[in-house]
């Protein structure tokens, strides 16, 4: 039998899988901006990220109205609470592309204090384990996840890669380069988090799919 | 806004010396289902009854103010009550097929209202069976005794029955109060389909299907309507603490 709330359900997956694109594209442009260290395509992200939190009270809307009228149950239930999470971490991770590309602000018109090795490195990370992240949910694919959740101990790593050397070989040398360090070492801990959500939403999938709470419980994934 | 079907204004009932309803102000939107929802008693289901003027039927029934159908008061003394029974189709609590086979069913409710050819009923009882979401289940069996289906499928009949004579509105009084749950749901998802062609009104003792079913939802307490509003806002933010009160279990 079909059913209406099938439809409904429907129209959130696509309204997460907007947001999802939409956070996907704010990441891409904040990176851009710090590749090119460029003031304009910074305030454009900037102003963007004003249709995502739209996005995301919508989103909220939609979940509470299905709460309410439709009672969902078991996998209906999941889907529906797991959405209401996932819409949260996605608006994170556009508010984080946002810090970096407030960074990139901070750093324009003064010379890299260092060529760019490892934040290109988490960088790639940070838009993979998102992009991995939504195409789990929209595939509720729970191996996809796991393997996301996985690459957030790389994440880790570099980010204290980035932050040692920046402390150790140019704070700790030569105080007077802070303020060209200190945006870096920000913009190394903003890709760090937005990995970290990408690990949640990827959590999220897995409980949405299997029922498997793997939040805090990183043995779970052996 | 889409017109309403029904404009009601000041409607009061009663039954003798009791009064039911107690001026209620209402507008009920085309091709929507609008539920009907409140305790015991609070007149709700004297109110669906009095669209159609089934209530008529009861002795010592009286209403008043103005009940406009289509801007026509169906209260006004020209009004042919046949033809608006048939323009205003009700399903009611307990299905109520006749002892009749299947097909016979619906065939002589055409015949009471003057078809005679036996092609162009045929037509009907299968179009009919089909918007009722049960010409699946019983194709091969029009022969079969109406009264040896499931709960479910008796009160899809009974729709199926109202539908063949092409309704423009259709009153629910509690239509799944007797079914299990899977034969509810069947009946919810109809509703969900018939909202496209009809204007659907449903009273409901179940809050929550009220809740699934419903574009607009009524909460009615002791002859007064007490909200209206779209479903969503009335059960995630109703305004009156009453219903407030009725809706999350706090009542009484």
């Amino acid at each position: 039998m079909k059913r209406h709330l099938d439809q409904e359900l429907a129209g959130l997956k696509e309204e997460l899988l907007k947001m999802g694109i939409l956070v996907e594209n704010a990441i891409f442009e904040s990176i851009k901006a710090l590749k090119g260290l460029d003031k304009e395509i910074a305030v454009k992200a900037i102003n963007d990220d004003r249709i995502i939190d739209d996005m995301e009270n919508k989103i909220d809307e939609k979940c509470i109205d299905l709460l309410a009228l439709q009672q969902p149950m078991a996998v209906d239930l999941r889907f529906i609470t797991m959405s209401m999470k996932i819409s949260t971490d996605l608006e994170r991770i556009a508010d984080l592309a946002i810090d970096i590309a407030r960074r990139v602000l901070e750093l324009t018109g003064k010379p890299l204090l260092k060529p760019l090795i490892d934040i290109p490195k988490l960088t790639d990370l940070a838009k993979q384990m998102t992009k991995d992240a939504i195409n789990a949910f929209v595939n509720q694919d729970p191996d996809l996840a796991g393997k996301v959740i996985l690459l957030d101990r790389e994440a880790d790593r570099l980010r204290d890669i980035i932050q040692k050397e920046l402390m150790e070989d140019f704070i700790a040398k030569d105080p007077s380069a802070t303020p060209r360090a200190v945006p870096l070492l920000l913009i190394a801990r903003h890709l760090e988090r937005i990995c970290d959500h990408a690990t949640n939403i990827a959590e999220d999938v897995i409980y949405m799919v299997k029922a498997d709470v793997v939040k805090h419980h990183p043995e779970k994934l052996k | 806004m889409q017109n309403p079907t029904f404009e009601i204004k000041a409607m009061r009932a009663s039954y003798g010396a009791k009064e039911v309803l107690k001026g209620i102000d209402i507008n009920i939107l085309s091709n929507s289902v609008t539920a009907i929802i409140g305790p015991s008693g609070c007149g709700k289901s004297t109110f669906i009854r009095s669209l159609n003027r089934i209530n008529d039927l009861i002795p010592n029934f009286h209403a008043s103010g103005d009940i406009l159908y289509r801007g026509e008061d169906i209260y006004s003394g020209d009004v042919d009550v046949v033809d608006l029974r048939r323009r205003i189709g009700m399903v009611f609590q307990k299905p109520n097929p006749f002892p009749k086979s299947i097909y016979d069913n619906i065939a002589y409710v055409l015949r009471v209202h003057g078809f005679d050819m036996r092609e162009m009923i045929d037509e009907i009882v299968e179009k009919s069976l089909r918007k009722a979401a049960l010409w699946d289940e019983v194709k091969d069996n029009l022969k079969q005794n109406a009264l040896t289906l499931s709960g479910g499928q008796q009160q899809r009949l009974c729709i199926a029955r109202t539908l063949a004579i092409e309704p423009e509105v259709l009153l629910f009084d509690e239509p799944c109060s007797a079914l299990d749950p899977i034969s509810t749901a069947k009946v919810e998802e109809l509703i969900h389909q018939l909202k496209q062609n009809y204007t659907i009104v449903i009273v409901t003792h179940n809050m929550q299907q009220a809740a699934r079913v419903s574009d607009h939802s009524a909460f009615f307490l002791m002859g007064e309507l007490i909200e209206f509003g779209k479903t969503q806002d009335i059960f995630t933010k109703p305004v009156d603490a009453r219903t407030e009160a009725y809706i999350t279990g706090r009542f009484g």
